[in-house]
């Protein structure tokens, strides 16, 4: 978990929901940083052993903050900026095709 | 300095095109449009810098101290660009480099949710370096992440971890890292150094250089701010994050002796490593680097790689730095210049020199910095067979060295078909050199003659969607109408 600095320069806020909570964060921030903002870890499971997951490495190269944004899934949450009103949701990892339950 | 912020800007086309605007890109992209080139620098991040100058336009952090004056120096890079015509893209992945049919390259672009192919006549690869693997048990729980990824949180958010954390790895980016964070207000309840004590052996033949170079005072400066106030713990030999569902601790062994310290947020760090994937997949040659011990596009004294038209500048073509990443820019930029013959070689060898000597000096003392913080090869090769190296595909030590042995697999592109390591996501970015590592081991043989993944366009996933919307060129129609 992350929090902002003491003396961080004041910006405006922007509104978002993660898996339906209602959040804020610094407009600037990253959708990844966002989260790590408001106290969230893990942003996904593994499409194999469904483990959960979260930011790894914060400049697109890990692929470990993948988030579903308004609807779209497979979203480096690291490379793309925050906007009002974003949907964020958790990335559904392991499939089970049978109608198994992880 | 043109903005482009949506892809039917792009008026193509360029005749230099730049990946990446970190020193080298910004460098190199400033350079090529004083001269009078039309120039395209696309960057993936949403404000420019790269990863060393992250956010320097645009960082919430008010006090210039936290992150030291270095950082601030790349003010002055960007403001140079902006003073220019070149068009600088944000937000915009470059997924494919390749020669088209006028001689010149086609590049695969996406910003916004749309793709666009659009052509250049030289093409600079700035794309920078990325953070080592740094393969141990439980490296995948959230709440772990790379030394640079808090950087990153630092410097474009003004975020610090907020509970316990400890700092472990080697190299002078970890100091730094570790005196910024403190001086950020950090609870950093420990740094465990893993810099092997038998380094000093082989680094000491290099300590001459080093002596004289800038690295001293600056690396001086570091230990002296960070050492002063944080519990460091020296020849650490094994680490294991612990938790469940995040991290917990860490257990840390050193002398022999084994403890667990509880913490909120584990940072890794084993120096930084070439950026390859697009010099790869776009078919430029490389080679494993012993000193820095790391796979590196091959390049001459202009940068230009093994492709004509293609050069690699600042930390994706071997790590400098900073300051030698900008130089190394513009010296690249200067040539390609040359190629398309808006320069003599006469004049380029002009303008480059000072560069050049600057170059020189930057880079002096190096050598020393790779071999003492060349990570043990217990780190490079974990032991514990369960440690996962491909996080995508969640492959063990184990069933690498197993598959090795017991299957004769001798390189990584055959593993990649027994076991799926490299083909998730990240495309071997967090396992390709642990992979290589691991059957270089089990066959004693070295990573150079074990060789590397052989990468493919795109680089970055893209949706078929976006595929699908790029207009059909004359060749791709004749392809498959009969």
């Amino acid at each position: 978990m992350f929090r902002p600095i003491a003396d961080i320069k004041p910006g405006p806020s922007l509104g978002f929901t993660f898996d339906g909570s209602p959040m804020t964060a610094r407009a600037g921030d990253t959708v990844a940083a966002a989260l790590l903002a408001n106290g969230i870890q893990a942003c996904r499971q593994t499409p194999v052993s469904g483990a959960a997951r979260g930011p790894y490495c914060m400049m697109g190269v890990c692929f470990d903050c993948l988030v579903v944004i308004d609807g779209v899934g497979n979203r480096q949450g690291c490379l793309v900026p925050l906007r009002e009103g974003m949907r964020i949701e958790t990335q559904a990892g392991r499939r089970h095709p049978d109608g198994g339950q992880s | 300095m043109i903005a482009i912020n949506a892809i039917d800007q792009l008026a193509e086309p360029y005749d230099i095109a730049i990946v990446g605007a970190g020193p080298a890109g910004l460098a190199a992209a400033a350079r090529a449009a004083e001269l009078g080139l039309s120039v395209l620098l696309a960057d993936e991040n949403p404000a420019p810098g790269g990863q060393i100058y992250r956010a320097v336009t645009t960082t919430p952090v008010a006090k210039r101290d936290v992150l030291g004056e270095d950082y601030w120096k790349g003010g002055a890079l960007v403001e140079r660009l902006t003073k220019t015509t070149a068009s600088y893209a944000p937000g915009c992945t470059v997924w494919s480099v390749a020669p088209d049919e006028e001689g010149g390259f086609e590049l695969g672009l996406s910003l916004g949710g749309r793709a666009r192919l659009i052509s250049a006549g030289q093409i600079i690869l700035a794309t920078g370096a990325q953070e080592r693997p740094f393969p141990i048990p439980g490296w995948t729980l959230p709440g772990v992440m790379t030394a640079g990824a808090a950087q990153i949180a630092l410097k474009s958010s003004g975020l610090v971890p907020s509970g316990r954390t400890v700092i472990a790895g080697c190299g002078p980016l970890l100091y730094l890292l570790a005196g910024q964070l403190a001086a950020a207000g950090a609870d950093i309840v420990a740094v465990l150094d893993t810099t092997p004590r038998r380094n000093w052996l082989s680094a000491l033949p290099a300590l001459p250089d080093f002596l004289r170079s800038p690295y001293l005072a600056k690396g001086l400066k570091l230990m002296a701010a960070a050492r002063g106030k944080l519990s460091f713990r020296t020849g650490v030999t094994a680490l294991a994050a612990q938790g469940a569902d995040k991290v917990t601790g860490v257990t840390v062994t050193r002398g022999g002796k084994t403890e667990t310290i509880a913490c909120d947020a584990l940072l890794l760090h084993h120096g930084v490593i070439p950026g390859i994937n697009l010099s790869n997949a776009a078919g430029c040659a490389q080679h494993f680097d012993t000193v820095q011990h790391c796979w590196t596009p091959t390049v001459d004294d202009w940068f230009a790689s093994s492709i004509p038209g293609i050069a690699i500048a600042g930390d994706g073509a071997g790590i400098g730095g900073a300051e030698s990443a900008a130089l190394r820019g513009e010296i690249a930029a200067l040539d390609a210049v040359r190629r398309l013959g808006h320069l003599t070689e006469g004049q380029r060898d002009s303008h480059a020199a000072p560069a050049r000597a600057e170059l020189a000096r930057s880079l002096r003392g190096r050598r020393f910095l790779d071999l003492l913080y060349r990570p043990a090869e217990t780190f490079l090769a974990p032991p514990a067979n369960e440690t996962i190296i491909c996080r995508c595909e969640e492959v063990t030590a184990g069933q690498i060295r197993d598959t090795a042995s017991r299957l004769g697999v001798t390189g990584p592109n055959q593993m990649k078909a027994f076991l799926r390591c490299g083909m998730g996501p990240c495309q071997g970015r967090l396992c390709g050199p642990t992979v290589v590592e691991l059957i270089a081991q089990v066959h004693g043989v070295s990573p150079a003659d074990t060789g590397y993944y052989r990468l493919r366009p795109p680089v970055k996933p893209i949706t078929l969607a976006e595929l699908a919307a790029l207009p059909p060129s004359e060749a791709a129609v004749k392809a498959v109408v009969r």
